[in-house]
């Protein structure tokens, strides 16, 4: 079971190595080391968002909210700064996890309490948070020169010769593997994607453990809402506009099944990276940008139909399993 | 001679209580619809103008005519999520056909037929190869608008011939819009077909238990393939009036109605996990938005902060029943 788990992966890593195989026959550099060094900084942001879309999808839940999440708590903590200089920079990021905390919170209420299916919890509130930085920011932007240096500069300060916002991915994708792996949540976050009703029989609050997930994708987008407008250094109301889409995208090229139960945090962060070469490879080799949603449409449905394949096999080897048992 | 059994009598429909059409969700909506249009009449000295009210209907026509199929699509359990982007790449593709020099009917059997032929797509991927329908057309609203980006880059397409205006901008009679007459009759048609035929029973079917329509004979497949179809021809037809009243397409156009859409069919009392709803409730819902939206911008109020109202407007109608339900156990247990 595990060995063909790894074995899904393995196929999306050599997808990968292939892809980046291709893009170096047209265009040598692009596989040094500082390249892809390069290459994974600037896919960090979509990795810690898929791994938070990953939990939710897990429990056969979905949130479209992050985007807009991400997009209201970078105007508070860029607008904090820019009012208030003065502000240590951990203390702005801590500000950005409570928020996206609170936001994360409201969703998971939402669909814990009162039972409504998450598709429309997060539709509704994928509108209402984007427009409620409209009204806290007035329809305002706030630039680069009202930022200060080190709001700016953190995330670009390198550490062991890598970049702090590389160091961060990092940590969060050991937590998670951490979370899935090693921790009772993570078990029952799978239990319940496989079978809801199975859970509730052994113990599992579903209802509270789905506030949970929410509550992990709701900090993952604020923690993403200080990196994004630290890395892009503008914030304004069309930040991430459409970038839901992009986070489930990877999640479900990295084999994250929308049905639930099935995917991993190699897989999510996989996804991420194909995403992530894709754009950076396509300037290189003097394809139009404009090409770039069309490509990734395309491995979307393709990643799709080979997952379902892979499901179905799945399905087979444990039926097996019983009967020998 | 035996006695046969006198045949007993199965209603086609259970008889209903009045307090249940007084509670229904087509009530809650009507009340919403009335209150708003209260508010707005009172809050603004223009909104009560017939013209004012006209032009509130091409807010939501075109949105609303791709809601009456989709409605269809997530009562029988499925979703579309590249409403938007077919809608993109068909006006692309009619845009093209101007550039080589085809006239006005030319023109709509083009954005019609490419609507169909993404429906078709989204259908096959579906029900052929068995796949979740929120993950294909996932995939392919990024393929559709990414073809229309290969094609159209940061070009517009413009020089649409002026016959082809009507569509989006003529009137049929008096105040009332081409756009608002077709909506009005696809309206009737979609709740003839869901309400009145055995095509529309068997829809609900599939949205309750899709195992068991299969095994009652249903052909869930085909079914489910029709009506992807049909949700790509109203999203077509949709690029067809969008195009006509914008007068040009890029590649950018009706960025963001799929949401809107499916919105609209949630609101109308749609059940996002299938099996219910009804088309009634549907064009309420698509009428509630265009009122909010038309009466907020008669106000000044910000784009943006419309979507605060719909986005709160959606999520307490859709908790409302839920809280109201809870609370009626609570007491009577």
């Amino acid at each position: 079971m595990k060995a063909f788990l790894r074995y899904r992966e393995v196929w999306l890593l050599a997808a990968i190595v292939v892809l980046i195989g291709l893009v170096s026959m047209r265009f040598p550099g692009f596989a040094n080391l500082g390249n892809l060094r390069q290459l994974f900084n600037d896919t960090s942001i979509l990795m810690i968002l898929a791994l938070g879309q990953m939990v939710v999808i897990l429990t056969r839940s979905i949130d479209l909210s992050m985007a807009s999440n991400l997009c209201f708590t970078g105007m508070v903590v860029a607008m904090l700064n820019a009012a208030h200089p003065a502000i240590p920079i951990p203390l702005l990021i801590v500000i950005a996890l409570l928020v996206g905390l609170v936001l994360g919170a409201i969703n998971g209420f939402l669909v814990w309490r009162l039972n409504i299916p998450s598709i429309v919890v997060t539709l509704g509130t994928l509108t209402i948070y984007r427009g409620a930085t409209f009204v806290i920011s007035g329809g305002a932007w706030v630039n680069a020169d009202q930022m200060s240096p080190e709001f700016i500069g953190l995330q670009r300060a390198a550490f062991l010769g890598i970049p702090v916002l590389s160091w961060i991915a990092i940590l969060v994708i050991a937590s998670f593997f951490l979370l899935m792996t090693r921790t009772a949540l993570g078990r029952s976050i799978y239990a319940i994607g496989v079978n809801p009703t199975a859970s509730v029989y052994a113990g599992i609050d579903v209802g509270r453990t789905k506030f949970i997930v929410f509550c992990i994708s709701g900090v993952a987008a604020g923690l993403c809402g200080y990196l994004w407008i630290s890395r892009y250094v503008i914030a304004s109301v069309e930040v991430a506009n459409g970038y839901e889409l992009n986070i489930i995208a990877a999640c479900v090229i990295g084999g994250i099944s929308i049905a639930g139960g099935i995917g991993s945090v190699g897989g999510a962060v996989l996804g991420a990276l194909f995403l992530g070469i894709i754009s950076n490879a396509l300037p290189v080799i003097n394809i139009s940008p404009f090409w770039q949603m069309a490509i990734s449409g395309s491995a979307i449905i393709l990643a799709v139909v080979l997952n379902a394949r892979g499901e179905r096999r799945q399905g087979r080897i444990i039926l097996k399993k019983a009967e020998a048992a | 001679m035996t006695d046969t059994p006198a045949p007993r009598h199965i209603p086609d429909r259970l008889d209903k209580p009045l307090s249940s059409a007084i509670f229904s969700w087509e009530a809650l909506l009507v009340a919403v619809a009335v209150a708003i249009f209260a508010v707005n009449s009172f809050a603004s000295p223009y909104f009560l103008d017939p013209w004012s009210l006209s032009d509130l209907t091409f807010n939501f026509t075109e949105k609303a005519l791709i809601a009456l199929a989709m409605a269809l699509l997530i009562i029988s359990g499925e979703i579309d999520l590249s409403v938007a982007a077919i809608i993109a790449l068909a006006s692309t593709m009619m845009g093209m056909a101007v550039q080589a020099g085809a006239d006005t009917p030319v023109l709509v059997a083009i954005g019609i037929l490419v609507g169909l032929g993404c429906g078709a797509f989204n259908g096959l991927l579906v029900t052929r190869l068995g796949l979740p329908s929120i993950v294909v057309t996932i995939g392919t609203m990024s393929l559709f608008r990414g073809i229309a980006f290969i094609i159209l880059g940061d070009q517009a397409y413009k020089g649409y011939p002026s016959s082809f205006a009507f569509f989006g901008q003529g009137y049929v009679w008096w105040v009332v819009s081409f756009e608002l007459a077709l909506f009005l009759t696809a309206a009737v048609i979609y709740w003839f077909l869901l309400h009145r035929t055995s095509f529309g029973r068997r829809v609900f079917a599939i949205g309750n238990n899709p195992v068991a329509a299969q095994f009652s004979g249903v052909r869930v497949g085909r079914i489910k393939f029709i009506l992807f179809c049909l949700t790509g021809l109203m999203a077509g037809i949709a690029s067809v009036l969008i195009t006509s009243r914008l007068g040009s397409t890029r590649p950018s156009i009706a960025q963001g109605y799929e949401l809107e859409v499916i919105t609209m069919v949630v609101l109308g009392g749609v059940s996002i996990l299938g099996g219910a709803g009804s088309i009634v409730g549907v064009v309420l819902a698509a009428f509630i938005m265009g009122l909010v939206t038309f009466g907020l911008g008669l106000l000044n109020v910000p784009g943006i902060v419309m979507s605060i109202f719909i986005g709160l407007l959606l999520i307490i109608v859709i908790a409302l029943p839920i809280v109201w339900r809870r609370v009626r156990r609570e007491r009577f247990t």
